[in-house]
């Protein structure tokens, strides 16, 4: 059999109006989905950006032509507008600003990743413990979640990263404090419309307990959802970082990130305007790349959203 | 039928006002909430509120003294007891860095952003909302594509990277705006700063001169988060009044002969208009806050700045304090777009 | 004398994703100021078929004819200005929902009146809506006026509705299951309503419903809908001579006092009627 013949055949297995297995059901599911993604060309485009942060990530150390963080000679490199050996010019410690936009890729993933690792199951157990058992349980934690939501984010954000103490760890720590209610308030609305659905019932009669439900058959079912607009999310963290470490408040340096760099360049502004411009350019494509992807995946799976 | 509709407007009266209790209630409860995370912050940080008061150089005496004096030897909850006794006052205590209390501080910053958010709220409506009907209108035309991508954009952006480019190019290269600052040293006592709101006090003063240079350095740290906002309003426009233009009373207008322009404009927008209040108080009260960013980078004297400062100081009472007044200030809003909305929407008005 | 509305030959299609599906096909019919029924289940075509008379064929759809004309006007070609000189004041619609088709933010009178005020007569707008009110046999006219449509009931919106379409006296009336989303009680009482105003006014009426029998004894005429298709045309007084089986399966699915009608007649269905 040909390669040809093969694939055609594991595409009309794909996309079998009788799928035999649950398994197929899911794959061909998954397959319309993507193959409804691939025709957005913007969301297409939000997900090349966003491989090619990861990418990056991974390879900074191969793809930086010099040390991110050691300058060169401070009399003759420093402030070097762009050129050919320095692909976005130096700044005033005589470092090499694409090398250092580079790494910081590592740090906005790393930020990015822990922000969604911390707040997403804060997030569902809040959300569905308090769906789940409704009464006295869900007003205590929807209060609770209310008052979050009050606090304007960066704000709230400040307030916490200047109690920890400024920092990275301390800032994404922060920001995960100040995500996590709006996918409780979403896994709550997803687990009352679960809650009384007859499978949850079966369980419960087989002598299920609270935890196991929660755990084993509502959570799984929030979880989607919860990830979907976690990603619509993942620009407003990026952000919420940068503008930390704008403040002083995030990473400290040396390290190369990307608000702090342009806060570093701030003060060149006006004669060296690469310093402060080149970081922007990265945090701007990167968040622009999440909200692109963000916007193709509702239009994908929320059609009426995006209409 | 006549006496069921005037059954419905005497039970009108008493839900709005079990709706009132309810909300109220609600807000409390809320404030209270704020009170109860400010207050753990301030215990949690690394910072002796003794010391703040009384200096490091003071005697161990006169440091017991005052931790009397602040209450720091009794049960958390009392503590607790007397931080919300003097909050509802209105005393946050003293700031740090400027020895004078939190209030005053917070009363003279805050007008500052106040003006900033509210031209930038104007820009944002004004411009948001008929670009994102037009963008429904034009449902997947190029218009619509256009408003997309640049409303994406703007969600994108860093505002302070934005703001360091306009400032780069409007201000440093072309010279047509003014840079940081609410306004030049040389018009700063023309005027008294009767309410705080520069454009308002110098045009009500008729100091047209201070008035232009208020002008010129608001415009573009308000044009900045006007295009945030307008993003916002736009894409929220957009959605609601594809939402209202697919009903059926559209269908009865158009039956009845209205104008095309009338149906989007008056049919279709009032409707919209109601869950639309709630997005423009909701980017207002955001503005407030996205402010901290935009006035640090302009140097505008507002409440953004006055909280960094705070913070980079480990002025804690300050933090907590403007922390509070902002928090407060949403639930304000929040209430503010509640009552908007049982104003446009009949269906809310008249029912319990 | 020439017909005041004729169609020859109409068709409507909407994209999907295997190509357009056309949900009309060729649907040909001409009305002077009689009253026509059109009946036929949901998705025969026949609601569009009414749109589509008043150009309101959603974008998405496209509508062809080879004749679609209302007295003497080439509906194909007309304007924008044409149409709204048509719309409302010479041909107007009533709808099946009033909780849906009156605009939820603006009160009955604002949106009578404005009926009226669009096709001349500002200054008697508001003495012409409450005599329109009057007419629909509302008793308490000014307090319906100053109402919004979620004050009112469905038999009053749907009253209030006939009264906002009626009072700019138009020569043609599309009726779309005007009465389906009313309370039994209530549906008669409009019926009766809407019947005396078409025969005072003696205006055309096309009269949209899937209910046959009641069709049958409210028009002159009746045309039997089946995938967008005409399948019969028949005399309203002469139902019993219905010839198709689709027509007659629609007569017989009615339940009788006498007798027992187990098992329950079903509606056959045939991919011959189709062609």
């Amino acid at each position: 059999m040909s390669i040809g013949a093969s694939r055609q055949s594991l595409g009309e297995w794909l996309q079998s109006e009788q799928p035999a297995s649950r398994r197929q059901a899911r794959l061909g599911q998954a397959w319309r989905t993507w193959r409804l993604f691939t025709g957005n060309r913007l969301g297409m485009i939000g997900l090349a950006i966003v491989l090619l942060l990861v990418l990056v990530a991974i390879f900074a150390d191969v793809i930086a032509p010099y040390d991110p963080l050691l300058g060169g000679d401070l009399r003759t490199m420093r402030l070097l507008p762009p050129s050919m050996d320095h692909l976005m010019g130096t700044d005033d410690l005589a470092r090499d600003i694409f090398s250092r936009v580079v790494h910081g890729a590592r740090l906005t993933l790393m930020v990015v990743a822990l922000v969604a690792i911390i707040a997403t199951p804060i997030g569902l157990l809040v959300g569905t413990v308090s769906g789940y058992f409704g009464g006295w349980v869900d007003t205590v934690l929807m209060r609770v979640t209310d008052i979050f939501l009050a606090f304007p984010r960066l704000i709230l954000a400040l307030a916490f990263v200047a109690a920890l103490g400024p920092g990275i760890e301390n800032a994404i720590i922060a920001i995960a404090i100040t995500s996590w209610p709006p996918y409780a308030r979403l896994a709550r609305a997803e687990t009352l419309t679960i809650r009384n659905a007859e499978h949850i019932d079966a369980i419960r009669l087989q002598g299920a307990s609270s935890g196991r439900i929660i755990w084993g058959h509502v959570v799984p079912l929030c979880l989607s959802s919860v990830i979907i607009r976690v990603t619509l999310d993942m620009a407003g963290i990026i952000l919420t970082a940068a503008g930390l470490g704008f403040l002083g408040l995030g990473a400290q340096p040396p390290q190369p990130e990307w608000g702090a760099m342009i806060a570093g360049g701030r003060r060149f502004i006006i004669d060296y305007w690469w310093v402060a411009t080149m970081p922007g350019i990265a945090i701007f494509t990167v968040s622009l790349g999440f909200n692109l992807l963000g916007d193709g995946l509702r239009d994908v799976l929320d059609p009426k959203a995006g209409k | 039928m006549a006496t069921a509709l005037a059954e419905g407007r005497s039970r009108a009266l008493p839900a709005f006002l079990g709706k009132t209790v309810r909300l109220l209630a609600t807000i409390a409860v809320t404030i209270l909430g704020l009170l109860v995370v400010t207050f753990l912050i301030g215990r949690v940080v690394p910072v002796d509120p003794v010391l703040a008061v009384v200096g490091d150089r003071a005697s161990q005496s006169t440091y017991d003294k005052a931790f009397v004096e602040l209450g720091l030897d009794r049960p958390l909850y009392v503590q607790f007891g007397l931080y919300v006794e003097k909050a509802v006052t209105g005393d946050f205590g003293q700031s740090m860095l400027t020895k004078k209390p939190i209030i005053d501080d917070i009363a003279r910053a805050f007008p500052a952003t106040l003006e900033l958010a509210t031209v930038a709220i104007l820009i944002g409506t004004l411009f948001g909302i008929p670009v994102g009907v037009w963008a429904a209108v034009r449902q997947g035309k190029l218009v619509d594509q256009v408003v997309r991508i640049v409303g994406l954009m703007g969600y994108s952006a860093p505002i302070f990277w934005l703001g360091l480019l306009g400032l780069l190019v409007f201000y440093a290269k072309w010279g047509i705006v003014a840079g940081p600052g609410r306004i030049d040293i040389s018009y700063e006592y023309a005027f008294t700063p009767t309410t705080g709101l520069f454009l308002l006090d110098t045009a009500m003063q008729g100091q047209w001169g201070a008035f232009r240079n208020v002008v010129s350095h608001i415009a573009l740290p308000a044009s900045l988060l006007g295009y945030f906002s307008m993003a916002y309003i736009a894409r929220m426009t957009r959605s609601f009044m594809l939402n209202e233009l697919a009903q059926e009373y559209v269908v009865t207008a158009r039956v009845k002969g209205v104008a095309e322009w009338r149906i989007i404009w008056v049919h279709a927008l009032r409707n919209a208009a109601v869950p639309l209040v709630t997005v423009v108080t909701l980017s207002y009260a955001s503005l407030l806050e996205g402010s901290v960013l935009t006035e640090t980078v302009f140097a505008w004297p507002g409440l953004g700045q006055y909280l960094t400062n705070s913070l980079q100081n480990a002025d804690m009472n300050a933090v907590l304090g403007g922390t509070l007044l902002i928090g407060i200030i949403f639930v304000g809003l929040n209430l503010l777009s509640d009552f908007l909305y049982t104003v446009l929407d009949p269906r809310v008005r008249r029912r319990a | 004398m020439s017909p005041l509305l004729s169609v020859e030959n109409l068709r409507i299609a909407f994209p999907s994703r295997q190509g357009p599906v056309e949900v009309v096909r060729g649907v040909s019919f001409s009305l002077g100021r009689e009253r026509l029924g059109i009946v036929g289940e949901s998705g025969s075509g026949k609601s569009q078929t009414g749109r589509a008379i008043l150009g309101l064929t959603p974008v998405s759809g496209t509508a062809t004819a080879d004749r679609l004309e209302f007295d003497g006007v080439d509906l194909r070609s007309a304007s924008t200005r044409q149409w709204r000189k048509l719309r409302g004041a010479r041909m107007s619609m009533v709808m099946q929902d009033p909780k849906f088709s009156l605009n939820p933010v603006m009160t009955i009178g604002r949106q009578l009146m404005e009926a009226v005020k669009l096709h001349g007569g500002k200054s008697e707008a508001h003495d012409k809506s409450i005599a329109m009110l009057e007419a629909v046999q509302i008793r308490d006219p000014e307090r319906v006026m100053a109402a919004y449509p979620h004050e009112l009931s469905g038999g009053m919106g749907q009253r209030a509705m006939i009264a906002m379409m009626l009072v700019t006296e138009p020569d043609l009336l599309i009726a779309d299951e005007p009465t389906s989303a009313l309370d039994v009680t209530v549906q008669i009482e409009v019926l009766r309503i809407l019947d005396r105003l078409v025969t005072e006014r003696g205006m055309g009426l096309i009269f949209i419903s899937h209910d046959l029998r009641l069709v049958s004894t409210f028009c002159d005429r009746v045309l039997v809908m089946y995938a967008g298709r005409v399948v019969e045309e028949l005399d309203a007084r002469r139902m019993s001579e219905a010839t198709h089986p689709y027509t007659r399966g629609l007569l017989n699915c009615l339940p009788t006092i006498t007798g027992d009608s187990r098992p329950l007649p079903v509606l056959a269905r045939d991919d011959a009627w189709l062609e």
